[in-house]
């Protein structure tokens, strides 16, 4: 193991005096699957929000391969190579699936005809190729999650940030995207921090998951022994069976 | 330039200020509850000034007693027009809600100036001649009597809002529209009545403009502008703060005829306003969004 | 994304295109004079319509660039007899550090929506009371252009015939068409509705807003200046109550709304149809003898009251759907 791809050092965040997460520390391993997990409110999407630059960090660092990304605006994060999916999904609306996904391309790719064939491989790889003329805001809500994957993948990040992609999905669903994302993995060895309610899924993807609980990190670790670990049984079962 | 006249300027400034107040705070009210922006404002600030003049002219009531019957059917007119057309476009996009309001606003510059033709009019009372001597400052009656009418209609409004239980729900609707229709208030219906009071605030500033000012049709845009730069410096969908905008535009105004060319007063309103946006641009008065 | 024009559209366009080369052949003095207004409102629509339907940002002020690109290159001419084709270089060049300054101000201190929109009269505003005292250019009394005779065709100098200043408003309207297909088929252009559809998610792509928005203010006000360099040297004066009014920012506007914001044919058709209403709404009451000052502008209002309420998305994309000439729509809402 060398050094890690995704570092983020003692972040912590106040909303008007209300801590939203405090002193989270996490690392993330080039290659590697990792998921974030807690009960709602626990500050994971806060944590997405300051590594992607929506918000930033009271206190702490996060560093992208040693570089420091806090502070800096959404779009040089993306540029530094941080893809994100929205928990609420946002796609383009009034445009069609395939320029939602080509406006992601264009990131990497000026030539719009290079950025089209990207993003036409892209849906078909998501199993939504054949909606790719569709207009967007005629998506069902599985199929906009995919959509949101998509675009973000579209601009080929080193680390993609998954913000609750299964929910709301099929168990066969959830089980596809999950096929999905390991052969991606594995294919091209993307990085990939996804926040998840649907075990399911990450146990299937995880090799590391990190519990989050009150703003603050309660857990780290291999899946089957983060799932026995007795202050996550106690924050899960307490709040919401899993 | 003696500190006399200055001072007379700013007690004039202060309370035509006040009646602009009055007129912005119709637009403020609208806008804090519908999120709306009426475009039509100024124009039907000029139709209530025809209203006072003709209810004059005929029947030769005066302006203030003319705020009661004008307001209630402003306030008729405004809840019939949000609840018919503006309604269905709250949730259209802005560029949309304007289209529409410019569409009202051309039908009545131009229909008042189909009936009226394009000359100025005004009444003429007793008082308007009169004043109020306080040492060396001087109190025109029409415009102190104006102000104060303005400051009374305003504290109906701010009671209106705090006290009862139809405004406190409007105030509601304002702060979380989803929430207010989980509890089962009827949006629609607030939103005209809104609508309809915002309304009858701007009839109540007409009926009193026209004893300061001549009214012409084509008076309407000015004002409606006038009346945005009032409440973005004030704080949009602020109460006081459209109170304490329409003094200090009058006040600048005032001051600007006084040290440059009347003609010029309202480029200090707008310098004022870009000013406002840029470094406050939720209003002096406004809550940060 | 863009509308693919099926054989039919592009046959309905070949001979709309001819019959515009040759109107000044067939067409009354009358008939050219209203051609003229359509084709400069065509052309005033597509330019605000790459800031607002292109880009999402909404200027009610564009009066603001029509004003100050007319009053610059009038004022070269007038005062030191620099021609019109360095003029309008000139013009270009003041209206984008004017959109600049606009941009700047509202993008940096993060004013959107319904404030940009007042920002934006704002500063027309206070531009037009500012040239109404500016002696120099003859304040509020108007800036006039010697006014030449219209039998010689001086283009160099931008003096002559109506028919020389239809065929340069044709030009400018079609070049404005061609440039706006072609800028939505670019990076810039996928960028622009990106954040016209939503902002954080463009931001998160990687889309620095800053810098599309600002690109998206400096080329509109660009292109508007163009428009205002025509209006001086057709008219020959310039009034700032008349140029800076909101009135003409309005103008601007509807056409584009009218015909579908963000659509390429919409300022086109939007154009034509506002420009024939109202003529048709004056040939109307003649006809009847009506004469009542308001009356034109109150039926105006209707008919916009009307489409506003029953064509939210405009007449273009109803329209080409009825004609039949688009064959793959899923785009330009």
């Amino acid at each position: 193991m060398g050094r890690p791809l995704l570092e983020v050092r003692g972040i912590s965040k106040r909303f008007r005096g209300l801590r939203a997460v405090t002193d989270v520390s996490l690392s993330v391993e080039a290659g590697h699957i990792v998921a974030l997990i807690g009960p709602n409110g626990a500050g994971k999407t806060t944590t997405f929000n300051m590594i992607a630059g929506v918000y930033r960090p009271d206190e702490g660092e996060i560093l992208l391969d040693g570089q420091p990304l806090q502070g800096r605006r959404p779009d040089e994060i993306c540029m530094a190579g941080v893809g994100r999916t929205f928990q609420l999904v946002k796609p383009f609306a009034g445009l069609s699936v395939l320029d939602n996904v080509v406006i992601g391309a264009l990131r990497r790719h000026a030539d719009v005809a290079t950025a089209r064939k990207k993003s036409l491989a892209i849906l078909e790889r998501l199993g939504i190729g054949e909606k790719s003329e569709q207009q967007a805001s005629s998506l069902t809500l599985p199929d906009r999650k995919r959509l949101e994957v998509a675009r973000a993948l579209a601009t080929e990040p080193r680390i993609l940030l998954l913000d609750e992609v299964m929910a709301g999905l099929r168990p066969t669903e959830t089980d596809r995207m999950v096929a999905i994302f390991k052969d991606i993995n594995r294919e091209t060895g993307l990085t990939i921090l996804l926040i998840e309610h649907v075990m399911r899924a990450v146990m299937a993807l995880s090799r590391e998951i990190h519990v989050l609980h009150h703003g603050e990190l309660i857990a780290s670790g291999a899946p089957d022994e983060v799932v026995r670990h007795p202050a996550v049984l106690d924050c899960y079962l307490g709040e919401e069976a899993v | 330039m003696t500190a006399e006249l200055v001072a007379n300027v700013l007690i004039s400034g202060v309370l035509t200020g006040l009646v602009y107040g009055l007129m912005a705070l119709g637009l403020s009210v609208i806008f804090g509850v519908v999120r709306v922006v009426n475009f039509a404002h100024g124009e039907m600030m000029t139709i209530a000034m025809f209203a006072a003049v003709m209810l004059f002219q005929v029947w030769g009531l005066d302006p203030f007693l003319a705020v009661v019957p004008v307001a209630a059917v402003f306030f008729v007119l405004g809840y019939f027009l949000q609840s018919s057309i503006i309604n269905p476009f709250i949730t259209r996009p802005e560029h949309s809600q304007f289209m529409l309001l410019v569409a009202v606003a051309i039908i009545m510059v131009n229909g008042l100036l189909m009936i009226f033709g394009p000359n100025a009019r005004n009444v003429q009372v007793d008082y308007q001649l009169e004043s109020y001597e306080w040492g060396p400052l001087l109190f025109d009656a029409a415009r102190l009597y104006a102000a104060m009418a303005a400051l009374v209609c305003s504290a109906a409004m701010f009671a209106f809002f705090r006290l009862t239980l139809t405004g406190k729900a409007i105030r509601a609707c304002a702060d979380n529209h989803l929430g207010a229709r989980i509890v089962g208030l009827n949006v629609k219906h607030l939103y005209a009545l809104t609508f309809g009071i915002g309304s009858a605030c701007v009839a109540a500033a007409g009926c009193m403009m026209v004893l300061l000012v001549d009214v012409t049709p084509l008076l309407g845009p000015a004002y409606t502008l006038l009346a945005f730069v009032i409440v973005i410096v004030g704080g949009l969908g602020s109460m006081p703060g459209a109170l304490l905008g329409g003094v200090l535009i009058g006040v600048s105004e005032a001051l600007a005829g006084l040290v440059i060319t009347p003609s010029a007063k309202s480029m200090f309103s707008f310098g004022l306003l870009i000013l406002v946006l840029l470094f406050r641009p939720q209003g002096l008065m406004g809550r940060r969004s | 994304m863009f509308s693919e024009l099926n054989s039919r559209a592009r046959g309905l366009l070949v001979a709309l295109a001819m019959l515009l080369l040759v109107l000044p052949f067939i067409a009354s003095n009358y008939v050219l004079s209203v051609a003229v207004l359509i084709l400069y409102f065509a052309y005033t629509g597509q330019a605000w319509n790459v800031m607002m339907g292109f880009c999402g940002q909404l200027s009610l002020g564009h009066a603001l660039y029509v004003g100050l690109g007319g009053y610059t290159a009038a004022a070269l001419f007038v005062h030191f007899g620099i021609g019109p084709w360095a003029g309008v270089l000139a013009s270009v060049i003041v209206c984008m550090t004017a959109g600049a300054l606009v941009g700047f101000l509202a993008f940096r201190f993060s004013i959107g929506g319904v404030y940009f929109a007042l920002l934006t009269i704002a500063f027309a505003e206070f531009t037009r009371i500012g040239f109404d005292h500016w002696q120099w250019l003859g304040a509020s009394g108007g800036f006039f252009l010697p006014v030449s005779q219209r039998e010689v065709s001086d283009l160099v100098n931008l003096r002559g015939s109506p028919t020389m200043f239809y065929y340069i408003i044709l030009a400018l309207a079609s070049a404005a068409l061609l440039f706006s297909t072609w800028l939505l088929r670019t990076r810039v252009g996928y960028y622009w509705l990106a954040i016209r559809e939503n902002p954080e998610a463009a931001e998160a792509l990687g889309i620095n807003l800053f810098r599309y928005k600002m690109l998206a203010v400096l080329i509109s006000a660009g292109m508007t200046s163009i428009a205002g360099v025509f209006f001086a040297f057709y008219y020959n004066n310039l009034f700032p109550e008349q140029v800076f009014n909101m009135g003409r920012s309005i103008e601007i506007i509807l056409g584009p709304i009218i015909g579908g914001v963000g659509t390429l044919f919409g300022p086109i058709v939007g154009a034509a149809l506002l420009t024939l209403l109202a003529d048709g709404i004056t040939e109307l009451l003649g006809a009847f003898g009506i004469e009542l000052s308001g009356i034109k502008q109150v039926f105006y209002g209707v008919c916009l009251l009307l489409v506003t309420m029953f064509l939210p998305n405009g007449v273009w994309p109803a329209l080409s759907k009825r004609l039949g000439v688009i064959s793959n729509r899923n785009d330009e809402e």
